[in-house]
């Protein structure tokens, strides 16, 4: 490195070399990021922070919220869902089978495998039961085994949707279970070659009709090839029946994480931006998706942004470009988002929160945490704020990286960390015993699931029978784990539609029906 | 590794055995490069040809398995320039003619160096190659055929008859 930097003493190689120049692009967040100039020095921006171990300690929460690792000795756990009853399904493995394209891949991996886990991925499904609601997942089964890199998850009904990174998947489900009760049966086949991009986020639609899935690049900026992009950088949307699809948006680069905001039929995704492009661009991404929306990728960025390493250009395609709604920050690697409820309280009642995995693409590491994105009036209002952080160790190296983020009914934050190999679960110490939610306008439906665990429809049940029927549980009011559900979705639905309208209470619940219990991905 | 390299430059005088040859006449034959420096100048060069040609077609094609081509023709000719050079430096302690001797290995440590330069603009994602992939690739195909050139003609034998 410092080698070569001797030599370069070139007007030309100065100018290769710019790589570490540039303002500090103070922080890039929200609707309009400050972009500057792209910038590349001869050799790419490269932090790939070591591995640490925990050593007893935890992440950091903060004030009045408690973390606890639920799981751990996973093998690469990427997303989780939470099931009606509780359960925590959390999809573990690693993709993609891009081939070393050149010289530099070799080096670069070698590079990279200093950051991650030696853990083999699990190519499973395993399912997390907290049976007794003491916050301790005591039961840690396998409900799938034998799939392919899994990592979107979705339950419609009746019926478990498993995004493998080549193929959707569904298992039949029946609430309690805890294992599947025979291999899947295929929806579709998803696009497969090469997969460099290769995890599959998912959510379902909240009619439950359709899944929709997000199905990264092929490369960085094209240099595998434009060949390489048919159906690629899109969100696909399929039918949930039939596995028919179609493209629901096209230009975005990876869309690693969906899901729809409670009370609309609004999707949002984050996704991960390009590289080599300087420490400060691109952003990476939390937006709405537009029916049709085409996103820029690969032609542009953050709108009509023209990237100059895609040829041939298409300025008609620029044109149409859509710049996305809110600037994470660039090098983050957003891969999970939830939306939040009220149950999680405080400030973070309403709002999204987001698993960075963190940078490997600029020199000074940034991500490696969850952020929570407040909303106001169902947009995003104000910078994110850090909700789970502490994996980076002071000397820069990293002992966990979040992934995952789902949001249960009663408040707890889910987070999966595939270098950790552990599940983490964030709950606000006095959830249960205040109502919470300044932010509901809606006093009824922050109430409802409180109200719900007060009255527990059914008599006390076994501790087995509530693995399999919380609803029917006799919790006490201040058990901050419980799970208090007389009707498994609708405490879910209201809980995360703080502003929903008031006037319509049975046409929601019926909705809700049909709604997918939880849309984590 | 040890290579050892005779790379010939050094003055050779053989007095001809054969019977029909003029007894009086005393013949001076240029001894030739040695075959493994010769082998690693002409794929130095062939192989820097090669990622010139390459460069070419994507930057005439946008066929971006071209500049992937191109990554891999240089990492090769970086090796042979590598070992080329090394040949030319254990040719200096045996050259007739040491400032040809010294031209020549310099030439191929500035090769060298602007080779692996242009290996890492070829590590650049698709167009960012461009075009400063292709001005280095010209650059340094002239100076590895200007080491060749060298390289073969500098044995070191100043032909006296």
């Amino acid at each position: 490195m410092t080698l070569s930097r001797r030599y370069l003493t070139t007007p030309l190689a100065i100018a290769l070399l710019a790589g570490t120049a540039g303002a500090s692009a103070s922080e890039q967040f929200g609707a309009n990021p400050n972009l500057p100039e792209p910038q590349r020095g001869l050799l790419p921006n490269m932090t790939v922070p070591e591995k640490a171990a925990w050593n007893d300690e935890t992440p950091t929460v903060p004030d009045g919220y408690s973390i606890t690792a639920i799981a751990t000795d996973l093998k690469i756990p990427r997303q989780t869902l939470v099931l009606p009853n509780g359960d925590i399904l959390v999809a573990e493995g690693s993709g993609g089978h891009a081939p070393k394209l050149k010289p530099k891949d070799f080096i670069a991996g070698v590079i990279q495998a200093k950051g991650k886990t030696s853990v083999k991925g699990g190519n499973r499904l395993t399912l997390l039961r907290d049976a007794d609601g003491d916050g301790t997942y005591e039961e840690q089964m396998v409900f799938a085994d034998g799939l392919d890199a899994p990592y979107g998850l979705a339950l419609i009904d009746d019926r478990l949707y498993v995004a493998n990174q080549g193929s959707l998947v569904r298992f039949d489900y029946e609430e309690g279970q805890t294992q599947a009760s025979g291999p899947p049966e295929l929806v579709t086949l998803l696009p497969s070659e090469i997969n460099h991009h290769w995890t599959k986020a998912m959510t379902a639609s909240p009619d439950g009709q359709y899944l929709y899935v997000g199905i990264g690049s092929n490369s960085n900026i094209t240099e595998r090839g434009m060949e390489a992009e048919v159906d690629r950088a899109e969100i696909w949307q399929i039918d949930a029946e039939t596995g028919a699809h179609r493209a629901y948006a096209t230009g975005v680069r990876n869309p690693t994480a969906l899901t729809f905001q409670p009370g609309t039929d609004t999707l949002w995704a984050v996704a991960n931006e390009r590289d080599e492009l300087g420490p400060h661009l691109v952003p990476d991404y939390l937006t709405s998706i537009q029916d049709g929306g085409f996103y820029g990728w690969p032609y542009s960025y953050w709108g009509q942004h023209v990237d100059p390493r895609v040829k041939p250009e298409n300025p008609d395609k620029v044109e149409s470009a859509i710049a996305p709604d809110y600037s994470l920050g660039s090098h983050r690697a957003p891969l999970g988002i939830a939306f939040s409820n009220p149950q999680v309280g405080g400030e973070y009642s309403e709002g999204v929160f987001i698993g960075q995995h963190g940078s490997w693409n600029r020199a000074d590491p940034v991500g490696y945490n969850v952020v929570f994105v407040p909303f106001e009036n169902g947009e995003p209002a104000g910078d994110p704020v850090d909700f789970v952080s502490g994996f980076l160790t002071d000397d820069s190296r990293t002992r966990g990286r979040p992934v995952g983020v789902s949001v249960a009914p009663d408040g707890a934050v889910i987070v999966a960390d595939d270098l950790t190999n552990a599940v983490w679960r964030v709950t606000r110490d006095d959830a249960g015993s205040v109502p919470p939610a300044p932010a509901a306008a809606n006093d009824d439906s922050a109430a409802m699931p409180e109200s719900d665990s007060s009255m527990p429809e059914t008599e006390p049940a076994t501790p087995e029978d509530k693995a399999f029927m919380p609803e029917s549980d006799s919790a006490t009011p201040d058990n901050s784990i419980d799970m208090p559900e007389t009707e498994p979705a609708t405490p879910d639905d209201k809980a995360m539609m703080p502003e929903a309208p008031s006037d319509t209470p049975n046409e929601q619940s019926d909705d809700a029906r049909k709604e997918p219990a939880t849309t984590a991905t | 590794m040890i290579i050892t390299c005779r790379p010939g430059t050094r003055f050779h005088s053989m007095i001809s055995r054969g019977s029909a040859v003029n007894a009086a006449a005393e013949t001076t034959y240029r001894r030739g490069l040695n075959p493994l420096h010769g082998v690693l100048l002409a794929g130095t060069f062939v192989l820097f040809l090669a990622a010139l040609l390459s460069d070419y077609a994507y930057l005439t094609s946008y066929q971006i398995q071209w500049a992937t081509f191109a990554s891999w023709l240089i990492a090769g000719a970086l090796v042979f320039n590598g070992l080329a050079f090394l040949c030319g430096v254990l040719g200096l302690f045996r050259a007739g003619n040491r400032r040809r001797g010294l031209i020549h290995i310099a030439l191929l440590l500035v090769s060298f160096v602007l080779g692996f330069i242009n290996a890492l603009m070829h590590a650049m994602d698709a167009w960012a190659v461009m075009p400063t992939g292709f001005i280095l690739s010209i650059i340094v195909t002239l100076l590895a055929l200007a080491a060749t050139w060298i390289g073969f003609s500098n044995t070191g034998a100043k032909v006296k008859q």
